[in-house]
């Protein structure tokens, strides 16, 4: 089977608030896909909804053939356990330090001795640079720095299907160049496929095999990124270069400037 | 027609409070479920929680208890000596320590203490989704923090209140015996000879392992539905304090009344 | 690591709150009176028991030997039955008396057990047949009212 993951006609709603409607998409194997698109597009949801922590309202997430939400807790733990999850700002267990964080997939899942996980872990981190901090507690590191052992973590299984979600937010240039070359190689060095929740047009196009681009709730545009940046759909337009005024509008909706200073014209 | 419009307007509100209700129990059932297994596996985790709830309780719970002590010895002295039983004061120290003031007054500032604490601790947690990424490991995060928490509460507050009462008839020893000067042997045998050890001493410890219970789930139950905002972590906080309060107040009279009538 | 000092930590918290539970049983409660010991069962019969309990104290001259069981009515005689278990350690001759007292002025009641002269000693099961009932407050008052008429009219 080419594609690892399969969504086909999503639906998904928050109480009456419609998040994700008919969303159609292929995330096949070995391939770096980017899911793009504003804030309060839906992104992070379909994220979660491949990792099974929503439930859609109508349409169905396919993982390795199997659908995620017809899934009992034994199974999706099971599913679980070849992703790995990047969240958005890392998410690392605060009482537990550097080298603990990494190890703990390896502690909970494997029954390998220590010595093998210590050197495990310090392979993980060594690929994420960051070796010789695997004592320091989580107050201690920088954002960046967070996040890239969240990284090493959630790879920590050498997982089929990696999820990052906004793994760029926040970052300084430098770091951010590194996040980006790191989850093009890991990818490519694991074999796996890779998820890229981001709004960093950049970034991502330079390490992306295939975009979506999500607005609303729905696909509107989608393609590799040499074609988003020829695209002429007015949405992607705007995205891609960054326009201040275009589909997504810089007013909040409502009166005219002319109603509200009084200037409108009497009957 | 406005009865109606107050039926749907209390509907709703009464349709969370329930399902709350709910979500609080199968929680709590969830909890003892996956302990066995938290047991086994992984000890090393309860240990750890009742060091920070238990260790890090011991000084305010032995300070209070011997100020209550004192305050008791004082206090119970000044009304005994107007009937002339003076000599009782041992006996009114423990019972009034072993049968209420010890577990209620241990849970109380337990509470305050390490419910507050936990339920922040929670709250922050799935904030920072701690837990969803805990969940996306495939860890179950109620297995992971909420039981060993749990029942480091549940051992914990007995054992405080214990120390709280045993260390409150000390109190009372120093300023009765010591400071006012009643006779040390008639403190001892009274209390001896009053307080029994079933229906004082053992139904304060079984109080207090109740109590340890309600509180200890009501601060975890309410970090881990706290929204994962600042003002909602606070308002959760607060809520630990003041439900867990009044549940003790509560399960106090109802446990009194089971306990003490005959 | 930091487990090795947690559990010390954690082992001295467990050891102070059990010794804490400890000294309440020991030291704050009536464990000592607690005699699990091996007990003989003698009954009495009483008028009137008064306020009289199970797991009351059993004194003969003062002294513990003994622990009130059951009360219960007997309804052809109609009178209260008491069983004693009394300590083996101590044997009492058959005509033994067995008095309800009361431990000071406003105090709890107990069994008084004076000892007789005969040569054989009650046995389990063994009945004590010489009993004085508690004293009725309602009765005394009424005696000292009439006792008080009674001197008014010699006086007449």
């Amino acid at each position: 089977m080419s594609n690892l993951v399969e969504i086909r006609d999503l639906h998904f709603s928050y109480g009456k608030r419609a998040i994700l409607s008919g969303l159609s998409m292929d995330f096949p194997r070995g391939k770096v896909i980017a899911v793009m698109g504003g804030s309060g597009s839906g992104k992070t949801t379909v994220l979660r909804l491949i990792g099974g922590q929503l439930t859609p309202r109508k349409g169905q997430v396919k993982v390795q053939g199997q659908v995620v939400h017809k899934l009992n807790t034994a199974g999706l733990y099971l599913l679980r356990r070849k992703m790995g999850m990047l969240f958005q700002h890392g998410a690392l267990f605060t009482d537990l330090t550097v080298y603990e964080n990494v190890a703990f997939p390896l502690r909970e899942h494997t029954d390998l001795p220590e010595e093998l996980i210590r050197n495990l872990v310090l392979m993980k981190l060594h690929a994420v640079g960051l070796r010789n901090a695997a004592a320091l507690k989580p107050g201690e590191i920088s954002g960046g720095m967070a996040r890239r052992v969240a990284l090493a973590r959630s790879i920590a299984l050498d997982p089929e299907l990696i999820m990052y979600d906004e793994p760029f937010a926040g970052l300084d240039p430098i770091s951010m160049g590194v996040t980006a070359n790191l989850i093009r190689n890991l990818n490519t060095a694991l074999g796996s496929t890779t998820v890229l929740v981001s709004h960093d047009v950049k970034e991502c196009f330079a390490i992306a095999d295939y975009v979506y681009f999500l607005s609303q709730g729905k696909i509107v545009a989608h393609g590799t990124p040499a074609d988003m940046m020829a695209s002429t759909d007015p949405y992607v337009h705007q995205f891609v270069n960054a326009e201040a005024d275009g589909p997504v509008p810089f007013h909040y909706p409502g009166k005219s400037l002319a109603d509200d200073l009084g200037l409108g014209v009497k009957a | 027609m406005s009865v109606r419009n107050l039926l749907s307007k209390l509907g709703a509100p009464l349709r969370d409070f329930v399902e709350g209700i709910g979500f609080a129990a199968r929680t709590f059932f969830e909890i003892l479920r996956l302990s066995p297994g938290l047991i086994f596996r992984r000890p090393h985790l309860l240990v750890e929680q009742l060091h920070f709830i238990g260790n890090y309780s011991m000084v305010i719970i032995t300070l209070s208890g011997l100020f209550v002590g004192m305050v008791l010895g004082l206090q119970g002295y000044y009304t005994l000596n107007k009937y002339g039983a003076e000599q009782s004061l041992g006996l009114l120290v423990a019972l009034g320590l072993t049968r209420e003031l010890g577990p209620v007054i241990t849970a109380l500032l337990f509470a305050g203490r390490a419910g507050t604490s936990l339920t922040a601790e929670i709250g922050l947690m799935k904030a920072g989704e701690q837990l969803s990424a805990m969940e996306m490991m495939a860890v179950n995060p109620i297995q992971r923090v909420l039981a060993p928490r749990f029942w480091a509460g549940v051992i914990s507050v007995p054992l405080l209140a214990s120390v709280f009462s045993a260390v409150g008839v000390m109190g009372g020893y120093l300023v009765g015996v010591q400071l006012i000067g009643v006779d040390e042997g008639a403190f001892w045998s009274q209390m001896q000879g009053g307080v029994d050890l079933f229906k004082d001493v053992l139904n304060g410890f079984v109080k207090s392992i109740v109590f340890g219970v309600a509180i200890t789930f009501i601060a975890l139950y309410q970090g881990y539905q706290a929204r994962p905002t600042p003002e909602d972590v606070a308002r959760a906080t607060t809520r630990t304090v003041v439900i867990s309060s009044l549940m003790v107040w509560w399960l106090d009279f109802m446990l009194t009344a089971l306990m003490f009538s005959k | 690591m930091q487990r090795k000092s947690l559990d010390v930590w954690v082992g001295l918290f467990i050891v102070i709150g059990v010794a804490a539970l400890m000294f309440l049983v020991l030291k704050a409660s009536n464990t000592g009176s607690l005699s699990f010991g091996k007990t003989y069962a003698i009954t009495a019969k009483f008028d009137n028991i008064g306020s009289l309990r199970p797991q009351a104290a059993v004194k003969a001259s003062g002294v513990v030997i003994g622990r009130v069981g059951e009360i219960s009515f007997d309804d052809k005689t109609y009178q209260a039955l008491v069983t004693l278990n009394m300590d083996e350690g101590y044997n009492f001759p058959k005509d033994s008396s067995a008095k309800i007292l009361t431990a000071g002025l406003l105090g709890e009641q107990y069994v008084g057990i004076e000892a007789g002269g005969d040569e054989k000693n009650l046995v389990a099961g063994d009945k004590i047949a010489r009993t004085q009932s508690a004293a009725v407050l309602e009765d005394l008052i009424n005696q000292f009212i009439y006792s008080k008429a009674a001197e008014g009219k010699k006086d007449e």
